[in-house]
């Protein structure tokens, strides 16, 4: 689905991640760790085009990142449903409105019961007629989750989903994400909390991907 | 419970609800859009009299030409009738004709006010020619009357007629600068107002690139938007144009030969092209900063 060849990023002088090879199979979960500024947010950029590596070679559903067209990228995205830590949501369009948006900008309509089916599922049905600002932080992590999975795509990186919620709620968004890896999905969650790794770990088969002295390497089972 | 629907039928209307709406300073645009089309309804207006102006002095005074006649009190008589015959053996003159006393009068009325005694002045004998089609040869002319009356000036109205003509057409062309500087000066201020627009939404495009949004998507947006409030600005300002020009004084009461400035026959509708011009400058202007904006973003 997604994999890294030799690569590198870096910006001003300073190399950010070097030598990065790894695949995300279909089906796969993966954790993605490491303090903060390591590098974690770059990495999931790399890995939906936002940014373009360095040197190497990022394949997003065996195609070059580099070789992409702007058009290429979007219609990528489309298969590749991003959760970021602070939701960027559209805040003058309800929350119904704005979970429909990756329909609504290919021009698709989405279907009214499988929208309905997906606020219950994270909960938010009663929000749907919300405005983005109006809702708590917990809301919009689940919401922007909802937004993430609502086109059916293969794989879903998240980064931080957890980052502003409590406890109760980081369980509630994982077990979200749990079942969609058991649908088949392919997911990615960089986070630093080393507790909801443990947690998912006793739920699923889930490998953890440290990232340390640039480098990104396949963490023990030990943690 | 039924879910409220999530959006309105037509696609396009949904491009516009993506990009939130700009508030007070959208009118800008169109104010903008609407003083640029007033103003170029009077640039237009200025080239299409000036044209008309061009061509009735040009077709008034090419057709005819006058003979002046000075001579010593003994010899007009002599002089007039050697001209005549001259005339008549010349090639390419339709038509001449002796102005009388009379109307030499009439036609120095408005300048001398009525009972002026003609017979006590060394007023010139004036003979008017009509040329024929092909016309006559003027220097020919010229260098006959010379010798057969001394007296005789063949005034072919060229002095007159060739500044007037240049200084038509460089109304003409000041004109059609003015509209074309309008237009870009229009294009300038839509483009810097989109880019504007376009940098105060640089979030909402990031969101609408996360979710896989086509460029031209986002665009269509921009796009959509700045082309209907130029149309409408554009709209007013052509028919406040019009309005404007319909109620200037006509020109054609005061003297034949002056034209006013305004519109005639088909020359109305070119005002109700504006508009729509407006329009397109709007769209390509738009269009061109949304894309150059876009490739800033990822």
């Amino acid at each position: 689905m997604i994999s890294f060849e030799n690569v590198a990023y870096s910006y001003g002088g300073g190399e950010l991640l070097s030598d990065v090879s790894l695949k995300l199979a279909p089906g796969s979960f993966h954790f993605l760790t490491g303090p903060s500024g390591a590098g974690k947010s770059t990495f999931l950029k790399l890995a939906y085009a936002e940014l373009l590596p360095s040197s190497g070679r990022v394949t997003l559903f065996d195609n070059d990142v580099t070789k992409l067209s702007r058009d290429d990228v979007a219609r990528t995205r489309r298969r590749i449903g991003i959760v970021h830590q602070d939701c960027k949501f559209l805040d003058h369009m309800t929350l119904a409105a704005n979970m429909a948006l990756p329909f609504t900008v290919s021009d698709r309509e989405s279907d009214a019961q499988d929208m309905d089916d997906l606020l219950s599922w994270v909960g938010l049905k009663h929000l749907a007629d919300a405005l983005p600002p109006q809702m708590s932080g917990g809301e919009r992590q689940r919401a922007a989750l909802a937004r993430a999975v609502i086109v059916d795509p293969d794989v879903i990186l998240a980064d931080e989903p957890t980052g502003n919620v409590d406890w109760e709620m980081s369980l509630r968004i994982l077990t979200l994400l749990v079942e969609l890896n058991k649908m088949g999905k392919t997911i990615l969650v960089a986070t630093h909390d080393l507790n909801l790794i443990r947690q998912a770990k006793a739920q699923i088969q889930a490998r953890v991907l440290r990232i340390a002295k640039h480098r990104v390497q396949l963490a023990g089972a030990d943690l | 419970m039924k879910f409220p629907k999530a959006k309105p039928a037509s696609p396009a209307t949904r491009a516009l609800e993506v990009v939130p709406p700009s508030g007070p300073t959208a009118w800008l645009t169109t104010f903008t859009a609407g003083a640029m089309t007033f103003l170029c309804v009077f640039a237009l207006a200025l080239s299409l009299a000036s044209g008309r102006l061009a061509t009735r002095w040009s077709e008034a005074l090419a057709k005819t030409a006058t003979i002046r006649l000075s001579a010593p009190v003994e010899q007009v008589q002599i002089q007039t009738d050697a001209i005549l015959a001259t005339l008549a053996t010349t090639p390419g003159i339709a038509s001449y004709r002796l102005i009388d006393d009379a109307e030499t009068k009439k036609l120095l009325e408005p300048w001398f006010g009525p009972g002026l005694p003609i017979e006590a002045l060394p007023i010139p004998r004036l003979i008017e020619v009509v040329e024929a089609d092909p016309p006559y040869d003027a220097e020919g002319l010229k260098q006959r009357l010379t010798a057969e009356a001394p007296g005789a000036v063949l005034d072919d109205h060229t002095r007159w007629r060739r500044p007037l003509a240049e200084a038509a057409s460089r109304i003409r062309l000041l004109g059609v600068l003015s509209i074309a500087l309008i237009g870009a000066t229009m294009a300038a201020m839509i483009t810097l107002a989109a880019r504007a627009a376009l940098a105060t939404n640089a979030e909402v495009i990031r969101v609408l690139r996360l979710v896989g949004a086509k460029d031209s998507y986002i665009a269509r947006a921009f796009v959509r938007r700045f082309t209907l409030r130029t149309l409408t600005g554009a709209a007013v300002g052509a028919a406040a144009g019009l309005v404007g020009v319909a109620a200037l004084p006509a020109a054609d009461a005061a003297g034949g030969f002056l034209t006013g400035l305004g519109f005639s026959g088909t020359g109305w509708l070119w005002p109700f092209a504006l508009p729509p011009l407006a329009a397109i400058v709007a769209f390509l202007a738009t269009r061109r900063a949304a894309f150059q904006k876009l490739k800033e973003l990822t």
